[in-house]
């Protein structure tokens, strides 16, 4: 019985980390629930206890269902039948499994049927679930409309769809138009109010929509009559049931093939508005990005494990030259790399989500009750960190999933390149990752502000803090090294950036890969420190790493002349 | 439908013999226990599924799980609570220690006798013995008519109950009047996934035994919720005839247990004409492998 839940040592690690004490308190609110619902938790044990055993389910499911689905599903695709999408069998059977499961509406309150767990669960069940099958996790992760509309809709709009989310009704969010991508305020879907319907109505077209048939949709569409920017834009719930839209197609891709990928025609579809007019892309959709992007971490990190793992089997099954290909230093050395990265990748990951449960929570109970200073303290001071790590932990995991997938193929050699093996799947459905919800370079000019303000370089101070163990010593020497180097990038940028503008600009990505790099071996020294034996050598392995990465991007500002800002123009 | 429809699946808490390692036997040539992991025997699954369909179809029905074993038994009632029954029997006892399948048989005869169930379920057979013997020996003990090699439930209602069967060469359709015993083939559905909602709400459940020995506060937590009390049955409570229970109700006697090793140790290659054929079959009944 394959259980990726079980199987995976590193995973559990980040369960029982210290911060999930507090993020239980701020999420059960002293188990109130406890003696309402019969699965609510008693106290914080039985809250840990209770993740442990749904994530054992998740694996579970991921491992015995999703997993052997996948490449028939790969294979096979969804289509369009009639205007709307018929998703490969595979895909009803995975949906079929986790909704028998009782997996939907995960994160949601349990008035609303869920059960009302961290964001940091979520993302370790997303991550499971894209490494059986990446282009399925589009599906199912989805789920975390529900948490935007559990944000910002009012009590009677959550009423209607949030059990339905629960029950296991699919999500999309269609922002994404023809000329509205990256640029998402130039969308013009338009919303026009019905007077004689009283419900709002919507027309126009979506492109590129994961799921765009789900069951239940959060659209970005013009209520402003006259505006040509964001400021015009309103978030709005359209219900599949209501009718009014049809898929014109669904995108032929290079992975995540069983992900439907839809051009979208609304005409005159209800919809039901959300929250207030006119905030739809300023305040309700950063907030659905930024849990997207923690869901493509997710998704990465996932992909990584897979990738990692296929490579790892390969080389200790192939024989050459009479051993096992493991057996020699080009291979193995390439394995530890892709295993140090996959670790620190979860490593980001996990500590990003914890940021993100502890900011989100705070603000939920502050739309109950005002916050004690010192809570609101505690929201503004995570607030800060999820924002500063969520491109980053997206950027990282989605580029290190290129490049275990990568190297992945590289092990298996030319067996790698035929469709025989998962590998080349995993390469297909990686490629996609450091370009949705925001390319890497959209998550760099996220990132540069938090460079700039000293939210990395803060934290990074903080790690500096904790306590060192005598194994872990040298390694923490090097990262000092490392945050000086770092600190002397920003100035040396910072000083000739004020008479060569466009020079920050010019080395923002480099900036942001020394503070990440930085980040994580942080973290990853941290586990080491706890868990000697899992993490040592993995870290020493990744600080070898960071040192090489910081070295080539620090190499580069230092000879870069204010002249380059001209010399790259195009 | 207006009656409740009682459906008792019979489950047995197996060793994992589908994946052995090198200690799997001891020396002797018995099941090494320790180095195996206790499981819920896996037809017995396809059997929970179909009863959690019957109780799909009509609506008024409880399914229940009745498992004979050790304390640790409880381990498979609870899992089928997860996975959506309602609630399980343990049926314990040294008195029961060393049962073949005719006194197994027997004692879950003598509690089915007590639960009174309308419709019995269980897996065609179970992994560590393979005798597919208990079903029906049940369902002779209650004089109940019995499906064997159940594939697939065609229909139910309160009185009788159409199965689809899975024969060696094809399949049939049969009609039982209920009550009635099913026995379960490996061919029918898989059986659903552990549900996060039952996992988080039946965790704490326990067998009376297993109360007693637990502390304090998880006693008095079970006590407020009885749905998590886990009915525990011993010798006593079901009115069996001491003979016929454990080893002295268990006629079959092990003459002899043998480890044997499959290897392949020469390869020979037969052709498809007479001669080559001719003289593969005299090899085999010399070998006794034939006739």
């Amino acid at each position: 019985m394959a259980n990726f839940y079980s199987d995976n040592k590193d995973l559990q690690y980040h369960l029982s980390h210290p911060l999930m004490k507090r993020i239980i308190e701020l999420k059960e609110r002293n188990f109130a629930d406890a003696n309402v619902y019969d699965y609510a938790p008693q106290d914080v044990e039985d809250a840990l206890d209770s993740y442990r055993r749904v994530l054992d389910i998740v694996g579970e499911v991921c491992g015995e269902v999703i997993a052997a689905n996948a490449e028939s599903v790969d294979h096979e695709g969804p289509r369009v039948v009639n205007d709307h999408v018929e998703y490969a069998s595979g895909t009803v059977k995975n949906i079929e499994a986790l909704n028998e499961a009782g997996l939907g509406g995960m994160t949601l309150p349990r008035k609303y049927d869920g059960l009302n767990m961290p964001v940091t669960c979520f993302a370790m069940a997303n991550e499971m679930v894209a490494r059986a099958d990446a282009g399925f996790e589009n599906i199912w992760g989805l789920q975390d409309c529900a948490e935007t509309i559990n944000e910002f809709a009012s009590e009677e709009i959550k009423m209607k769809f949030l059990p339905r989310v629960s029950a296991g009704e699919t999500c999309a969010m269609d922002l994404t138009e023809p000329d509205a991508g990256s640029d998402l305020g130039a969308v013009m879907l338009k919303a026009s109010w019905d007077e004689e319907g009283q419900t709002w109505r919507l027309n126009g077209c979506k492109r590129f929509i994961t799921n765009g048939d789900g069951d239940i949709s959060l659209v970005l569409a013009r209520t402003e009559e006259g505006t040509k920017d964001a400021r015009g834009l309103s978030m709005l719930i359209y219900d599949k049931r209501d009718g009014g839209v049809k898929v014109r197609r669904i995108e032929n891709k290079l992975g995540i093939k069983g992900s439907p990928t839809c051009e979208l025609v609304f005409n005159n579809a209800p919809a039901v508005l959300v929250g207030d007019r006119k905030m739809g892309l300023i305040k309700y959709v950063m907030s659905l990005m930024n849990a997207a992007r923690l869901g493509i971490s997710a998704q990465s990190t996932g992909l990584c494990e897979a990738a990692y793992r296929e490579a790892l089997k390969y080389a200790q099954e192939r024989e050459q030259f009479g051993k096992p290909i493991i057996k020699f230093a080009a291979v193995s050395e390439m394995l530890k790399n892709m295993e140090a990265k996959t670790l620190a990748s979860r490593a980001l990951l996990y500590e990003t989500a914890r940021f993100v449960d502890i900011y989100k929570q705070l603000s939920h109970i502050s739309h109950d009750r005002s916050l004690e200073a010192e809570e609101r303290q505690e929201m503004k001071f995570y607030n800060r960190l999820a924002d500063g790590f969520t491109p980053l932990a997206k950027m990282f995991a989605s580029e290190y999933a290129n490049e275990v997938a990568y190297d992945s193929i590289q092990i298996h050699g030319g067996s790698g390149y035929m469709k025989d093996y998962a590998c080349e799947r995993l390469y297909r459905d990686a490629r996609i990752m450091n370009i949705y919800e925001g390319t890497t370079q959209l998550q760099v000019v996220a990132a540069i502000n938090h460079v700039t303000k000293g939210t990395y370089l803060e934290q990074i101070m903080r790690y500096e803090e904790e306590a060192t163990s005598e194994a872990t010593k040298p390694l923490f020497d090097t990262l000092v090294e490392l945050r000086k180097v770092y600190e002397k990038a920003i100035e040396r940028v910072e000083t000739i950036d004020k008479e060569a503008s466009g020079y920050k600009d010019f080395h923002s990505r480099r900036l942001v890969e020394i503070a990440g790099y930085v980040i994580m071996s942080h973290i990853m020294l941290r586990q080491a420190r706890e868990v000697e034996a899992d993490y040592l050598n993995p870290t020493k392995i990744f600080v070898k790493y960071a040192v090489k990465k910081v070295t080539e991007a620090a190499t580069y500002i230092e000879a870069s002349e204010a002249s380059d800002v001209e010399l790259f123009k195009a | 439908m207006g009656k409740l429809t009682k459906i008792v699946v019979l489950a047995k808490q197996v060793p994992d013999t589908r994946n052995v390692g090198k200690d799997a036997m001891t020396p002797e040539g018995t099941v090494n226990r320790a180095a195996l992991a206790a499981i819920f025997n896996p037809e017995d699954l396809n059997a929970l599924e179909m009863a959690l369909q019957m109780k799909d179809r009509i609506g008024n029905a409880t399914v229940e799980v009745l498992t004979m074993g050790p304390q640790r038994a409880a381990d498979v009632i609870r899992e089928a609570m997860f996975r959506g029954a309602d609630g399980g029997y343990l049926l314990s006892g040294r008195e029961f220690a060393g049962s073949d399948t005719l006194a197994t048989s027997y004692a879950l005869a003598c509690a089915l006798r007590k639960i009174n169930p309308d419709i019995v379920v269980a897996g065609r057979q179970a992994i560590d013995g393979d005798t597919a013997q208990v079903g029906p020996q049940v369902a002779e003990k209650l004089n109940l008519p019995q499906v064997t090699y159940a594939e697939e439930l065609v229909a139910i209602n309160d009185t009788e109950i159409t199965i689809k069967r899975r024969l060696e060469r094809g399949s049939e359709v049969v009609i039982a009047p209920l009550p009635a015993v099913v026995t379960v083939n490996a061919s029918a559905k898989e059986c659903r996934p552990r549900n996060a909602k039952r996992v988080m709400k039946y965790k704490y459940a326990l067998a009376t035994s297993e109360m007693a020995v637990a502390e304090y506060k998880a006693k008095a937590f079970i006590e407020e919720r009885p749905y998590l009390h886990i009915i525990e049955f011993g010798a006593a409570d079901v009115n069996p005839d001491p003979e016929q229970l454990g080893l002295s109700g268990s006629p079959t006697k092990v003459k002899k247990i043998e480890n044997v090793v499959f290897q392949a140790k020469e390869a020979k290659k037969l052709t498809s004409d007479d001669a080559d054929i001719n003289t593969l079959m005299v090899e085999l009944i010399a070998g006794h492998t034939l006739g």
